[in-house]
């Protein structure tokens, strides 16, 4: 099979995808019997102005109406406006887009390229103590809840030591740059414990492999073998992981954004949640469901081009 | 008759008791189980809602963990968080492991239609990031911990249910399975009772996976205030701490992170060393 055949069967069976994520998101937001009015005017609205409403929302619409807007929306990316700040949500996407990359391309980088480079002094290392001492260290890191790292670094280095900006944002560089330093710091800490898990895995998985010891066999050093064998094939699936948090980089990070008050996509969805603002939490859903959806395609493609056994299965 | 053969069961049990680490986590597990089962009859902790001295006071002999904004001991207070972050793991792993193991034996076992139907369905769940998942199905079934159970289960299961799945294609043409087949047994007893106890070691990891993932995932949904309602739970009590720490207050937090900390910890080395010990492939590598 040739390659564009792949691709086109690969872009084809993404239609259905689509359709299946719509149909989830339709059934827990217009069939599980919640009423988005009821929200919308509290308990003590009239039964003429709940009716209003959702006629607003389009509510009194068929089923099949209502399922099919879902589906417009996912590739209009026309979500209507926000209930609390009556803002046009996809204006409100593309204004929260920079402040989120501000923060996570920075911890993006720095997280991988440390996790890449310390489990391959974790692989060159392993079953020794330096393997076991990072390897344990790491798990304990994981077992911190998220919430409280946030809470501790921004009490102790943003408000006792005062080396950081509490909290806020401006807009332009350089000028973001203090207030991002900290965000950072905590989401490559954050990540960078399931990443070295992850990719040392990766790489022990392939040491074990036949074409390693065909290498040692012919009495290649080590450090050829891990670097030049193992690495350049575990390249892939490392790759396919980098590549599958991208979306994520531009919808941010959720608790980070809105604990430093960065005006950015992550902060926007924790704040709908806070406010109840229906329609932005639904615009946030297809928007991330529809971004992953994409990344994975052209990871997918990507992986094809670098891989041709991929295309023969 | 020394020389009988092991089960897998046998030989992972004497490998877990072996391992220091997996001793370690077991015991730690099971006193956090303990302290749940005192703490839900009654026996310890059962006032954890008395006044015990002034506000915020701090860490003393008399209080360990120093007070809350009511005066209530933050000692008493984490350690009935026990009882909710056990109760979150296991209603959560348990809910997340029926779901996963009933969809992945179907897909696995029949294949074609039905196989493409449930694949169909968990790529395009899957394709919705869990965490906006939890805050649509909370921000929908609304507050209370019923609802966070539920929320927590059905965003959980499709790791293992892909795991399953897989494993269920590879074992299903084996030769144990057409000699049950041979004797007459049905789709369902194959199911059941063949194929299922020879997978059953990857249910059992990822129940392990899923148990810690759920309390963690438990204190994000209190920041948003989707958390737990009306009990203390470690959720709550690092939500809470948000506004104390600007006053020094630190001991709500330190005691609530400290004690998931240690649960956590113990259930993640324990689905390490269990995967070791249950993993043939692993077997004998370092």
């Amino acid at each position: 099979m040739n390659l564009w055949s792949y691709v086109i069967r690969r872009l084809l069976y993404t239609i259905p995808i689509i359709l299946g994520v719509c149909l989830i998101i339709f059934a827990i937001f217009n069939l599980s019997g919640y009423d988005p009015a009821q929200t919308l005017l509290g308990k003590h609205a009239t039964a003429k102005q709940i009716m209003e409403v959702r006629k607003e929302l389009g509510l009194e619409k068929p089923l099949v109406q209502q399922y099919f807007d879902i589906v417009k929306s996912a590739f209009t990316l026309d979500f209507g406006r926000s209930w609390a700040t009556k803002q046009n949500i996809l204006d409100m996407i593309k204004e929260g887009a920079v402040p989120s990359l501000t923060v996570t391309i920075p911890a993006f980088l720095i997280s991988t390229i440390t996790a890449i480079l310390i489990s391959i002094l974790v692989a060159f290392n392993r079953g020794k103590f330096i393997d076991k001492y990072l390897v344990v260290k790491f798990v304990g890191m994981m077992s911190i809840p998220s919430l409280a790292y946030i809470l501790f670094f921004q009490w102790f280095f943003a408000y006792k030591l005062g080396w950081f900006e509490i909290s806020g944002y401006e807009h332009g560089f350089p000028d973001f740059i203090p207030y991002t330093i900290l965000p950072v710091i905590i989401m490559v800490v954050l990540s960078i414990g399931p990443d070295v898990r992850y990719f040392r895995t990766v790489i022990l998985d392939d040491i074990y492999q036949d074409y390693v010891r065909t290498a040692r066999a012919k009495g290649l050093s080590e450090t050829v073998v891990l670097l030049k064998h193992v690495l350049k094939n575990s390249l892939i699936p490392i790759i396919t992981y980098v590549v599958i948090q991208i979306p994520f980089l531009i919808l941010g990070a959720l608790l980070i954004e809105s604990f430093f008050s960065i005006p950015g996509l992550g902060g926007i969805t924790v704040k709908a949640v806070f406010d109840n603002d229906f329609p932005v939490i639904k615009a946030m859903t297809v928007l991330f469901a529809i971004s992953y959806i994409v990344f994975t395609l052209i990871t997918d493609i990507l992986y094809t081009v670098v891989d041709p056994r991929v295309r023969l299965k | 008759m020394e020389n009988e053969s092991k089960s897998l069961w046998a030989h992972a049990w004497d490998s877990l008791k072996k391992d220091k680490t997996a001793v370690f986590s077991m015991t730690i597990i099971g006193i956090y189980v303990l302290l749940a089962i005192l703490t839900v009859t009654g026996v310890i902790a059962s006032d954890w809602s008395k006044e015990v001295g002034a506000s915020y006071l701090p860490p003393s002999l008399e209080n360990p963990f120093g007070t809350d904004i009511f005066g209530r001991s933050v000692l008493l207070k984490t350690l009935k968080g026990v009882e909710m972050a056990i109760a979150i793991g296991c209603v959560t792993a348990i809910i997340s492991t029926v779901i996963g193991v009933l969809f992945g034996l179907t897909a696995g076992y029949f294949g074609g239609k039905v196989d493409e139907v449930i694949v169909w369905f968990y790529t395009s769940q899957a394709s919705i990031p869990g965490i906006m998942l939890l805050f649509a199905i909370m921000f929908v079934l609304g507050k209370g911990t019923s609802t966070l159970f539920i929320a927590l289960g059905i965003t959980s299961w499709i790791p293992l249910c892909r795991l399953v799945r897989g494993e269920v294609m590879r074992h299903k043409e084996r030769e144990y399975v057409q000699a049950a087949a041979a004797l007459g047994a049905g789709n369902r007893r194959r199911m059941l009772k063949h194929i299922l106890p020879n997978i059953f070691h990857i249910v059992i990891i990822q129940f392990s996976l899923r148990f810690q993932m759920a309390i963690k995932s438990e204190v994000i949904l209190s920041y948003l205030g989707l958390g737990v309602q009306g009990a203390p739970s470690w959720g709550t009590m690092i939500d809470d701490s948000k506004l104390e720490l600007s006053r020094g207050v630190w001991w709500q937090l330190g005691a609530a992170t400290f004690a998931m900390f240690f649960l956590v910890l113990a259930l993640n080395l324990l689905g390490d060393a269990l995967r070791d010990a249950l993993d043939p492939k692993l077997k004998g590598k370092a």
